[in-house]
């Protein structure tokens, strides 16, 4: 399993650095959370209203992610995603409903 | 090794030792007037004879049914070979609990195949339900299949042997931030489910996140446990038993006992020595020696337990 994020981690990369810097800042209203070990990372997210935030379970174990009355994902086993796009301003708590320590924030401006 | 008794006089520190040394083969405890003595190392055939002639039950947890990374890819196999472990106990135990996380992602094929696996025990199974089991959108095939006659999310008590059995949920309406949950209904119904007990019934409580707080880092505990435990606290012998964290972990606090049962499935790291409470990858070698099953055995008006895990290969 750790193999294969990595490869795909590597895949992502090489992408990345083949799109041309206009197509890179057109991806601002796409960003990442990836779930790693039991962490929601980065746990603390700033963006700008209209950014579609998704979320990547990397782990062995599956998790959720939730923000009360806000937002609420199924049950992401091993690299399975969850996409969110904020429309209104405020600041977004979330967490595992499965493992209640693991939250996280996204600040929407 | 064979079985030895440690006496009334209390443990030597040479015997602790050696147990201490044995401790993957199988540990007998009991527990007299809420101190632990080990009675030794014992494999189970041995350890179904010294626990006769009380009333013994197994505890199974974890199973995961539906887990197929790395740590271990076939744990439908690891909990088949737990069954067979259990069928040729020389002595049948009189029924099992299983504390919670049957399946992995509450699939009804998942619960199809375990349901299919443990029924080969022949033995009554009374269940709670892990985080796990309760993924389904509608959250109905646990309680579908074992929900019958419980209260709220699953609740239930039962009688066998004079022992006052309480299944308990607390794997629901988890916040954020926090640890595993009851519910001021579900301790409502507690307080009342045990009002009117003698206080010299043995209680067990058994839930599938621990009631004490084990690793709060890990959200290894419960929020409210400790108003559960105020309820039993009168009563002479308590035990409390969970699974969750997929490793034997025990402690006693006078007249109560906490016991933490091996995972069919995979390990966990001990609080704190990893990255995350993930699977644990060991060597192939050695899955079998960190995955198990628990039997507990009382003798009536000794105020005597016994715990025995056994693990599937020593
Ligand atoms: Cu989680």
């Amino acid at each position: 399993m750790k193999t294969l994020n990595r490869r795909d981690f590597g895949v992502a990369v090489a992408a990345a650095i083949l799109i041309p810097v206009t197509t890179a800042r057109a991806d601002d209203s796409n960003m990442e959370v990836h779930i790693d070990n039991f962490v929601f990372q980065p746990p603390e997210l700033k963006i700008k209203v209209g950014t579609t935030i998704t979320w990547t379970n990397r782990d062995d174990i599956p998790h959720t992610v939730v923000s009360a009355g806000k937002f609420r994902s199924k049950t992401l086993d091993t690299d399975d995603k969850f996409t969110f796009t904020f429309t209104n301003a405020g600041d977004y708590k979330y967490f595992c409903s499965l493992h209640p320590h693991m939250t996280g924030m996204i600040k929407v401006e | 090794m064979s079985g030895h008794d440690h006496g009334d006089d209390g443990v030597s520190r040479r015997k602790v030792l050696e147990c201490m040394t044995w401790a993957g083969t199988g540990v007998l405890w009991t527990i007299t007037g809420g101190v632990p003595r080990s009675l030794g190392i014992i494999d189970s055939a041995e350890a179904a004879t010294a626990a006769a002639p009380g009333m013994t039950f197994l505890q199974i947890s974890d199973s995961h049914v539906g887990f197929d990374k790395p740590a271990n890819p076939n744990a439908l196999g690891t909990l088949e070979e737990a069954v067979n472990k259990i069928n040729a106990m020389p002595v049948k135990p009189s029924f099992m609990i299983h504390t919670g996380d049957i399946t992995h992602l509450s699939k009804a094929s998942e619960f199809d195949n375990a349901d299919r696996i443990i029924s080969q025990s022949k033995l009554d199974v009374h269940y709670v339900p892990g985080e796990h089991d309760f993924l389904d959108e509608e959250v109905k095939f646990y309680r579908e299949r074992y929900g019958r006659g419980t209260k709220g999310a699953g609740w239930y008590s039962f009688d066998a042997g004079g022992v006052h059995f309480v299944g308990l949920v607390n794997v629901v309406d988890l916040k954020g931030g926090g640890l595993g949950n009851l519910g001021a209904e579900q301790l409502a119904w507690l307080e009342d489910d045990l009002r009117g007990k003698s206080k010299s019934t043995p209680i067990v409580l058994f839930a599938h996140i621990p009631l004490w707080t084990v690793y709060p880092e890990w959200g290894w505990g419960t929020e409210d446990g400790g108003r559960a435990l105020e309820y039993v606290k009168g009563f002479g012998s308590v035990t409390v038993l969970n699974g969750h964290i997929h490793q034997v972990m025990q402690k006693v606090e006078g007249n109560v006992t906490f016991h933490t049962a091996r995972s069919t499935a995979f390990p966990q790291p001990a609080p704190g020595t990893a990255a995350s409470p993930g699977p644990m990858k060991v060597e192939d070698a050695k899955l079998r020696s960190m995955l198990g099953v628990a039997s507990i055995n009382f003798k009536q008006n000794e105020q005597r337990l016994a715990i025995i895990d056994t693990p599937l290969q020593g």
